[in-house]
C-alpha cells in the first residue's frame, strides 16, 4: 500500500511571523528554566546587557558590549525558534485534521431508539452514533452494526475505500473519515480530546511534552558540562589576575556561551518534537515518545507473512497428479471445486484449469460445500453422488480416511515436495481417493530481501508469523531472508514467543489488528496497531499505524534509530566545536596582558574584538544551520554499528572539531570590513 | 562468623555485614602486619644478605666514619674536585633541590653567580661549562658530577696539589661510572670516592 | 631513548603474567597459590571475624571501605601526633602538628602520599612503619579491591554470579579482596623489591643517624648527619601501591632511596608494574580478552604521547641558562646519575599512575614538561592508581558508551545494561567534581592573599598551585615542591580535595556497576554498540583528551602554556 508522504516547506511566510512572534514568547524564564544550556545563555545576555546600560550610563564605550548582546539574544533565540519551528511542522498537520473534526455533528442515539443530533465535542465513552452513507464519522470507536466502505483519506491520505464491518477484526472507525455506503452504529471508545489525534498533538507540542528516558539522561550530562564551564570561566577571574592579567565580564559570558553545548541544548527539544513529526508524517501515531525511541532499540521484528513479505494473493500454478489418476481427471475435479469458489485461490485454479483445457461447466444440480472453520475443506456435491474436496492435506486425510479410502505416501511426498518450494499445498480429493496436489504460490515483494538484509546489518531479527506449515514457512523464510518463522501460527502462538524473546532480553516488536492480538501487542514492547483495527488491539498497542499498512514496523525501527543518531550526532558535534572556540576566545582576552598568548592565536584574526565577535555569531549561527538535521534527522545509512559510528565519529567529531576553524576566520574576515 | 546465612540461602552466596567490629580487628591486624611484620621481615633479611648496603655505604677512613657512598659532601679546597650546586648545603636532614622554575628570576641570578665563578676559576668560556655544575640536584647531596664536569677542574687540581695533569686525569678516567649495559643510566663520576683516591695518591706520593 | 623502551618493555612483559595471576586470585579459583597462603589467610579471616563465603552489596562493601579507612586514618592520626612519646625514634623527632598530621593521614589513607613535611627529618621510625607503610600496602590493596568488585559486577561476561537468588546484587566480600590483594599481591612483591633495592644500597636497617665527618672542612659542614632506617621496605611498598610517599623529603631522588640507574630500572619498572597487570588482569578475570587488550593499547597511546612530549621537553636547555652553560638537558633538580631522559620517563610515570613519587624536582621542569605532567593528572586514566585508576578509565569508557550508542541508534547500554538517567547522573558526579574541586579551590587560593605561599612568581605560581591540587585529588601526591604547603590552609584545603578525590570515584562507580547487575540483559547484536573496537577505542580516547582539554584548558594556558611562550618569546 503506498501511503502519500506529506512533505512541508521548511518555512514560508505566514509561518515565519508566527514563528518569530513564538521564539519572544520563550523568553519567559519559566519557559528557559525548562532548558538548563539555554537559561544560562539567557542568563548571560542579562548579564551584558545590564553591562551595556552601564557602560551607556557611565559614558563608556558600550558597543562591543551591545554586540555581545545582541548577539547572545540571538543565540536564544534561534533555539527558540527551532523549537517552534518544529512544534509548528507537526501541529500543522494535527491541526488540519483537528479542523475538519471540530464541525462534526453526532446522531447519538438514546436508549428509546431515538436519535439527536449533538456536536461531536460532546460525545462521551460509549455513547452509540448512527452513521449514514455520506456523513462524517464523528467520534474514533468500533462498529457495533453493519458494515460499510469508508473513505480514510483524511486520516490517512490515500483515496482508496476500505471495508469495515462489525463483528470481525476490521471494525475500527477514525473520526474524520468519510462513509461511503451503507449505514454503521458506532460505539465511541474515545472520550473528545483523548482521540489518538489528541493525544498525538500533545507529543508535538513542547509544553506537553514529556521527555523521553534518553532525552533526561543527555540533559542531565549536559547540565553537568555545563556546571563544568561554569566554573571554568570564573575561575579565570582570580587566574587571570594572579598573573597580572584581566579578564573583561563580557568577553567572558561570551566564552561561556561559546563553550556550553548550545548546540545540543537548543536543539534537544526540536530534535524529540521533529521524531515525533516524522513518525506522523508516515503516518504513525505513537502515544508517547518513548514508544519511538523504543522503536530504535528493537531486536526482534514479527512481521506478518501476508501483505508484509508476499503480496498475499496466493495462485494455483500447478496441477500435480498421483500416479493412479489421470491428469485430466485432477484438471475436471480441481474446475469443479472452483467453480463458486469467491477467493483469489479458487479463482485461479479455475483459471489454471480452463488453461489445461478443461470446459466444464457446473451443472443445476450441483450443490455447492464452501469452505467452513470445522471442516477446513471447500468442494462441491456432484449430482451422480461424487463428493470431491479440495483442501489442507490433514484435513483431506481425515476425509479420505472417513470415506473409508487410504492416504497413498506418494501424496505425502508430492505435499512436502510443493511446502520445500514455498508454496502452499492444496490436496484434491474425490470421496475415498486422493487425486493430486495443487500447489498454491505467493510472490514474495520486490526488495523486501534487501530490506531485511538491511534490518540484519542493523542487528535487528525478522521473524515471519504465516498461517502456513511448517515447511511452507520455512521455504518462504528462507527465500525472503528472515531469521526465523512461526508457523501455523495462532495468536497465543505469537505472545509465547513474544514472551520468550524477552526472557532473553530482547525487545520485541510486532504489528497486529485483531482483538486476539491484543494481549500479544500489548506484552511486545512495541505493539503497533493498525487503525483498522478492532478498538482493542489500538488500545493494547503503543503505536497506531493509520495506513494500517504491515510493512510500516520497518519504517518505525529507522525513525527511532534516527531519532537517536541525531541527538548523538548533534552532541558529539556541539563539544567538539569547543576546541576552536577556545583558540579564539582565549588569545583575545589575555593578549592585552600576556603579550606570549599571541602565538594561541592560530588563526591571525584581525583583532580580540572581532574573534570574540566572530566565535559567538558562529554559536548563534550553527543552531539555525543545523536545524535541517534536527528536524530531518541524520541520515542513517543502514550498516553494522560499527560501521555507523565510524562514519558519525568522522563527520560530527572530527568534522566538529575542524569546521569552526574556517568558519570563524571567515566570520572575522567579513567583521573586518565593518570594524 | 555467619550472620546471615541460613540454610536455604548458603547454595547463593550469603550475606555478609560490614559492621564496625570487623573494621576495628581488621584494621588493628593489618597495619600490624603491614606496618610490623612487613618492615621488620624486610630489614632482618636485608641486614643478613646485604650488610654493608643496610647501613646506608658507610665510608670510613683511619676509623672513622667521613661519609656515605650514597651521600655528596661539600668540597670547596681548590685542591678538591667540587660537587654540583646543591639547595640544601649536603645537609642529608634538610635534602631539598631549589625547586626554582626556568622562569624564576632568583634561579638565573644564582646560575649567573655560579657560572662567572666556575668560568673565572677554570678559564673557561661560560657558554662551554657542562650544565651539571651550573644546575643544582634534585635531592641536594648528589653524590656524582658528569666526566666533563670532572675533567674540567683537572687542571686546577693539578696545579693546586702540584701533581701530574695526566694522573689525574687517568684517577677520573678509572671513577668513571658508565651506563649499565650501555643503556641504563648515565656516565659518572663519585665526588667524594674521587677525591679519597686523590688523597690517597697524594699520600703515596 | 633505548632505556625508555627497554623499561616499558620489561613492566609489559612482568606485568602480562602478574595479570593472570591477579585474575586467578580474584576469579577464586583454586591454584597452586592457595598451598602457601590459604591457612594464612583463614587465620586472617578468622581473626577479623568475617566468613570468606558470604558476599557483600555495594552498600555493604562501601561501607566496610569507609570504616576501615576510618579507623586507620584515626589510628595514623594519633601515631603521628603522639610519635615523640612512642618508641623506635632513635632520632628524637617530635610530634607532628594537628593539621599537619591530619593532612598526612588525609593524604596517606587516600593512598595519595602529598607530604607536606620531610619524612627524614619529622617522622620517627615507628610512625614511617605504622602509619605510612601499614598504609602504603593497604590502601593500595583497597582500590584493587573496589576494581575487581566493579569488574565482576558489572564488565565480567559470568554476570549471573553477581546475583544472590533472591534477586539483590552483591558485589563481593571486601574483608577477602583485601587479605587476598595484601598477603597474596603487596606483600610478596614488595619484599622481593625490597631486597632489591637494599642490594643496590637503599638502607635497611633500625639503627639511628649516622653522624660523619665529611672531608673538606673549609667546606663549613662540620658534620653531615646521614639518616638511614627501614627504608627500603618503604620505598618497595611505595613504588608498588602507587602510593609515592619517600622516606626523604626530595624522595627517589635522593641516592639513600634510589642509589643506582639499575634500582632507578627497578623503581621505575615498579611503578607502573602493578597498574600495568591490573589492566591485563581485566582481560582474563571479565572473560572479555579484547576488553583488556583495547584498554591497554589506549593507555599505551596516552601514555607514549605524553612521555615522548616531556621527554622531549626536558632534553631542552633550561631557559635560565642561557649562556651560562653548555647547551644540555634540563639538569636543575635532576641528578647526574639518572640524566633528563629517565627522570622525564620516571616523572610522567609518576603522575600517569597517580604514584607521586619523583626522582627529579617537578617544579623545575621545562614549562612544558610540566604541563604533560599536569595533563597526566588531569586524565588520571593511563594506567593510573592502583584500581583506581583503571575505574576511571572505566567511567569515561561509560560516557563514550552513552554517546557512542546515540550515535548508532540505540538506547545506551554496555554490554546489553541500559545506562539510563540514573547511570548519567552517576557518571556525571564523578567527572564533574574533579574539575569542578580542583579549579574553584585553587581559584580560592589565588584569589585571597596570603593563601597561596607560592616560590615562584607569575604564571608559574599559578602552575604550582594548580598542581599542588590537582595531584592531591588524583591521589598522585607529587608536588611542585617550591610551594609553602605547610599551613593550616593548604594542609586542610588538601585534605578536602584528597578524600572527596579518592572516596568518591570509588564509590560512585561501585554503585555504579550494582546498579548495571541488576538489570536486565539485553543481547548483543550487530545494531548494538561494541565496545571491543578500534573505532569505539578511538571514541573513548577523544572523550578523555577532550573533556581533560575543555575543563582544562584555559588555567593550563595562563599557567605552563604562558610561561613557555614568554621564555621562549
Amino acid at each position: 500500500m503506498q501511503h502519500a508522504r506529506k512533505s512541508l516547506k521548511l518555512l514560508d511566510g505566514a509561518t515565519f511571523s508566527r514563528l518569530v512572534s513564538e521564539s519572544l514568547l520563550r523568553l519567559n524564564p519559566h519557559w528557559l528554566a525548562r532548558n538548563p544550556v539555554m537559561f544560562v545563555v539567557a542568563a548571560g545576555t542579562l548579564v551584558t546587557l545590564c553591562l551595556t546600560v552601564a557602560d551607556l550610563i557611565a559614558g563608556r564605550p558600550w558597543g562591543f558590549t551591545l554586540a555581545i548582546t545582541i548577539i547572545l539574544l540571538f543565540t536564544v533565540l534561534f533555539a527558540n525558534a527551532a523549537e517552534a519551528l518544529a512544534e509548528a511542522r507537526g501541529r500543522a498537520q494535527a491541526e488540519s485534521l483537528r479542523s475538519t473534526r471540530e464541525q462534526l455533528v453526532a446522531r447519538r442515539l438514546l436508549d428509546d431508539g431515538s436519535e439527536e443530533q449533538v456536536a461531536a465535542t460532546d460525545l462521551r465513552i460509549g455513547d452509540r452514533v448512527r452513521v449514514l452513507a455520506g456523513e462524517l464519522v464523528p467520534a474514533d470507536g468500533e462498529i457495533v452494526e453493519g458494515a460499510a466502505s469508508i473513505n480514510e483519506s483524511a486520516v490517512t491520505g490515500e483515496s482508496a475505500p476500505v471495508l469495515r464491518e462489525a463483528g470481525t477484526d476490521n471494525s475500527g472507525v477514525s473520526a474524520g473519515t468519510k462513509l461511503l455506503s451503507d449505514s454503521i452504529v458506532v460505539s465511541v471508545s474515545v472520550a473528545s480530546g483523548q482521540s489518538l489525534l489528541d493525544r498525538m498533538i500533545a507529543l508535538v507540542e513542547s509544553a506537553k511534552r514529556q521527555k523521553t528516558p534518553n532525552e533526561i539522561a543527555l540533559t542531565v550530562l549536559l547540565s553537568a558540562l555545563t556546571m563544568v564551564f561554569l566554573m571554568v570561566v570564573t575561575t579565570l577571574v582570580p587566574f587571570a589576575s594572579f598573573v597580572g592579567g584581566a579578564a573583561s565580564i563580557p568577553v567572558l559570558v561570551a566564552l561561556l556561551v561559546c563553550l556550553i553545548p548550545t548546540t545540543i541544548g537548543g536543539l534537544l527539544p526540536a530534535i524529540g518534537i521533529a521524531g515525533m513529526d516524522r513518525a506522523m508524517r508516515a503516518n504513525l501515531v505513537a502515544k508517547s515518545g518513548k514508544a519511538v525511541e523504543v522503536a530504535g532499540n528493537i531486536d526482534t521484528l514479527l512481521l506478518d507473512k501476508t501483505g508484509t513479505i508476499t503480496h498475499g494473493d496466493r495462485q494455483a500454478s500447478d496441477l500435480l497428479a498421483v500416479s493412479q489418476c489421470a491428469p485430466h481427471r485432477l484438471r475436471d475435479a480441481a474446475l469443479l471445486a472452483s467453480l463458486s469458489d469467491p477467493t483469489p485461490e479458487g479463482k485461479s485454479i479455475v483459471g489454471l484449469a480452463k488453461q489445461h483445457g478443461a470446459v466444464l461447466t457446473a451443472d443445476e444440480a450441483t450443490r455447492f460445500v464452501p469452505f467452513s472453520a470445522k471442516t477446513r475443506l471447500s468442494g462441491v456435491d456432484l449430482p451422480d453422488g461424487r463428493r470431491i474436496r479440495k483442501g489442507a492435506p490433514d484435513a483431506i486425510r481425515r476425509f479420505v480416511t472417513e470415506n473409508g479410502g487410504s492416504y497413498p505416501d506418494e501424496t505425502t511426498v508430492l505435499v512436502e515436495r510443493v511446502a520445500r518450494g514455498g508454496a502452499t499445498p492444496l490436496v484434491v480429493a474425490e470421496d475415498a481417493k486422493v487425486l493430486g496436489v495443487i500447489p498454491l504460490s505467493d510472490i514474495i515483494k520486490r526488495g523486501i530481501k534487501e530490506r531485511f538484509q538491511r534490518l540484519h546489518k542493523m542487528g535487528v531479527r525478522t521473524v515471519l508469523i504465516t498461517g502456513d506449515n511448517p515447511l511452507t514457512a520455512a521455504a518462504i523464510a528462507a527465500e525472503a531472508g528472515v531469521a526465523d518463522y512461526i508457523a501455523e501460527a495462532t495468536p497465543e502462538d505469537k505472545l509465547e514467543y513474544i514472551r520468550k524473546e524477552q526472557a532473553h532480553g530482547r525487545l520485541v516488536a510486532m504489528m497486529g489488528d485483531g482483538t486476539n492480538d491484543a494481549p500479544a501487542l500489548a506484552q511486545a514492547d512495541l505493539g503497533l496497531a493498525m487503525n483498522s483495527g478492532t478498538q482493542a488491539a489500538k488500545e493494547a498497542g503503543n503505536m497506531v499505524d493509520l495506513d494500517s499498512d504491515p510493512t510500516k514496523l520497518l519504517e518505525v525501527v529507522e525513525i527511532g534509530k534516527q531519532l537517536l543518531v541525531t541527538r548523538g550526532a548533534l552532541t558529539t558535534f556541539s563539544l567538539a566545536n569547543d576546541v576552536a572556540k577556545y583558540f579564539v576566545i582565549l588569545p583575545a582576552i589575555f593578549i592585552a596582558t600576556v603579550p606570549a598568548m599571541q602565538a594561541l592565536d592560530i588563526m591571525q584574526l584581525n583583532s580580540p574584538a572581532t574573534a570574540v565577535l566572530a566565535a559567538i555569531i558562529f554559536n548563534a549561527l550553527v543552531i539555525p544551520a543545523l536545524v535541517p538535521f534536527a528536524l530531518r534527522g541524520v541520515s542513517i545509512h543502514a550498516g553494522s554499528a560499527d560501521s555507523l559510528l565510524r562514519r558519525n565519529l568522522l563527520i560530527y567529531g572530527v568534522g566538529g572539531l575542524l569546521l569552526p576553524f574556517p568558519a570563524i576566520k571567515l566570520i572575522d574576515l567579513g567583521l573586518g570590513l565593518f570594524i | 562468623m555467619r550472620i546471615t546465612a541460613s540454610k536455604a540461602e548458603t547454595k547463593a552466596s550469603p550475606r555478609a555485614d560490614a559492621n564496625w567490629f570487623h573494621a576495628m580487628r581488621a584494621a588493628l591486624l593489618l597495619m600490624l602486619l603491614c606496618g610490623g611484620v612487613y618492615p621488620l621481615l624486610t630489614v632482618s633479611l636485608g641486614t643478613l644478605m646485604f650488610p654493608h648496603q643496610a647501613t646506608g655505604s658507610l665510608i670510613e677512613r683511619d676509623g672513622k666514619l667521613i661519609g656515605s657512598a650514597l651521600v655528596g659532601q661539600p668540597f670547596a679546597a681548590p685542591g678538591y674536585f667540587h660537587s654540583r650546586p646543591s639547595a640544601a648545603g649536603y645537609d642529608p636532614f634538610a635534602v631539598a633541590g631549589s625547586n626554582q622554575a626556568p622562569s624564576h628570576p632568583d634561579l638565573r641570578q644564582r646560575a649567573q653567580g655560579t657560572s662567572a665563578d666556575l668560568a673565572a676559576k677554570h678559564g673557561v668560556a661560560p657558554a662551554s661549562l657542562p650544565v651539571d655544575l651550573i644546575a643544582a640536584s634534585g635531592s641536594g647531596i648528589d653524590p656524582h658530577i658528569s666526566p666533563p664536569a670532572a675533567s674540567l677542574q683537572i687542571d686546577r687540581i693539578a696545579e693546586h696539589r702540584g701533581m701530574a695533569r695526566d694522573a689525574i686525569a687517568e684517577l677520573v678516567a678509572d671513577h668513571v661510572e658508565p651506563s649499565v649495559l650501555g643503556i641504563l643510566g648515565q656516565p659518572r663520576i663519585n665526588v667524594l670516592q674521587l677525591n679519597l683516591a686523590l688523597d690517597a695518591m697524594t699520600e703515596t706520593q | 631513548m633505548n632505556e625508555v623502551i627497554l623499561i616499558y618493555m620489561a613492566a609489559l612483559l612482568l606485568a602480562w603474567p602478574l595479570g593472570r595471576y591477579l585474575a586467578s586470585i580474584y576469579a577464586m579459583e583454586p591454584g597452586p597459590s592457595d598451598r602457601i597462603f590459604a591457612a594464612f589467610e583463614n587465620r586472617l579471616y578468622r581473626f577479623i571475624g568475617v566468613d570468606p563465603q558470604t558476599s557483600m552489596s555495594w552498600k555493604q562493601y562501601g561501607k566496610s571501605i569507609l570504616k576501615l579507612h576510618l579507623i586507620i586514618a584515626v589510628l595514623a592520626l594519633a601515631v603521628l601526633m603522639l610519635q615523640g612519646w612512642l618508641p623506635l625514634n632513635p632520632d628524637a623527632i617530635g610530634d607532628m602538628s594537628w593539621d599537619l598530621a591530619l593532612h598526612t593521614a588525609a593524604s596517606f589513607i587516600t593512598n595519595t602520599n602529598q607530604q607536606h613535611y620531610s619524612g627524614q627529618a619529622q617522622l620517627s621510625y615507628f610512625a614511617h612503619m605504622f602509619a605510612i607503610v601499614s598504609m602504603q600496602v593497604i590502601t593500595p590493596a583497597a582500590g584493587i579491591a573496589a576494581l575487581v568488585a566493579i569488574l565482576r559486577t558489572a564488565f565480567a561476561r559470568r554476570d549471573a554470579s553477581a546475583l544472590t537468588a533472591d534477586g539483590a546484587v552483591v558485589v563481593g566480600n571486601f574483608y577477602v579482596d583485601l587479605v587476598r590483594t595484601i598477603v597474596r599481591v603487596m606483600l610478596p612483591i614488595a619484599l622481593i623489591t625490597a631486597l632489591l633495592l637494599s642490594w643496590q644500597g637503599v638502607p635497611n636497617t633500625m639503627h639511628g643517624a649516622y653522624v660523619a665527618t665529611p672531608v673538606d672542612r673549609t667546606a663549613e659542614l662540620a658534620e653531615q648527619r646521614i639518616p638511614v632506617g627501614p627504608v627500603a621496605p618503604m620505598v618497595a611498598i611505595k613504588q608498588i601501591g602507587t602510593n609515592g610517599g619517600g622516606w626523604y623529603g626530595p624522595n627517589s631522588s635522593v641516592p639513600l632511596e634510589n642509589p643506582t640507574p639499575i634500582s632507578n630500572f627497578i623503581e621505575t619498572v615498579a611503578i607502573v608494574l602493578i597498574p600495568m597487570a591490573l589492566v591485563f588482569m581485566t582481560g582474563h578475570l571479565t572473560g572479555r580478552r579484547n576488553l583488556g587488550l583495547m584498554i591497554m593499547g589506549m593507555m599505551l597511546i596516552m601514555s607514549a604521547a605524553l612521555t615522548t612530549l616531556n621527554i622531549w621537553s626536558e632534553n631542552q636547555p633550561n631557559a635560565a641558562f642561557a649562556g651560562l652553560a653548555a647547551a644540555g638537558p634540563n639538569m636543575e633538580g635532576k641528578e647526574v646519575r639518572f640524566g633528563a631522559t629517565a627522570t622525564a620517563l620516571w616523572g610522567s610515570f609518576t603522575t600517569q599512575t597517580s604514584n607521586g613519587s619523583v626522582n627529579g624536582m617537578h617544579d623545575s621542569f621545562n614549562p612544558i614538561g610540566g604541563a604533560t605532567l599536569l595533563m597526566d593528572m588531569f586524565i588520571n586514566a593511563t594506567f593510573g592508581g592502583a584500581g583506581v585508576g583503571l575505574i576511571n578509565f572505566l567511567i569515561f569508557l561509560l560516557l563514550a558508551v552513552f554517546l557512542g550508542s546515540l550515535m548508532v541508534g540505540r538506547s545506551p547500554e554496555l554490554y546489553g545494561r541500559a545506562l539510563e538517567a540514573k547511570e548519567i547522573k552517576l557518571i556525571s558526579i564523578t567527572l564533574l567534581l574533579q574539575p569542578v574541586l580542583i579549579l574553584a579551590l585553587s581559584a580560592i587560593t589565588v584569589a585571597i592573599p596570603g593563601l597561596a605561599q607560592v616560590s615562584n612568581p607569575g604564571f608559574h605560581g599559578l602552575s604550582q598551585v594548580l598542581y599542588e591540587y590537582t595531584s592531591a585529588f588524583a591521589n598522585n601526591g607529587s608536588g611542585f615542591e617550591g610551594l609553602g604547603d605547610d599551613t593550616p590552609w593548604w594542609n586542610v584545603s588538601c585534605a578536602v580535595a584528597l578524600i572527596l578525590g579518592r572516596f568518591i570515584p570509588i564509590l560512585a562507580p561501585l554503585a555504579l556497576a550494582a546498579m548495571l547487575a541488576g538489570k536486565r540483559v539485553a543481547p548483543t547484536s550487530s545494531g548494538s554498540l561494541c565496545v571491543e573496537t578500534p573505532t569505539f577505542a578511538l571514541l573513548t580516547l577523544g572523550v578523555i583528551v577532550l573533556f581533560a582539554l575543555l575543563s582544562f584548558f584555559p588555567v593550563l594556558a595562563l599557567g605552563p602554556l604562558a610561561e613557555q611562550l614568554t621564555l621562549a618569546g
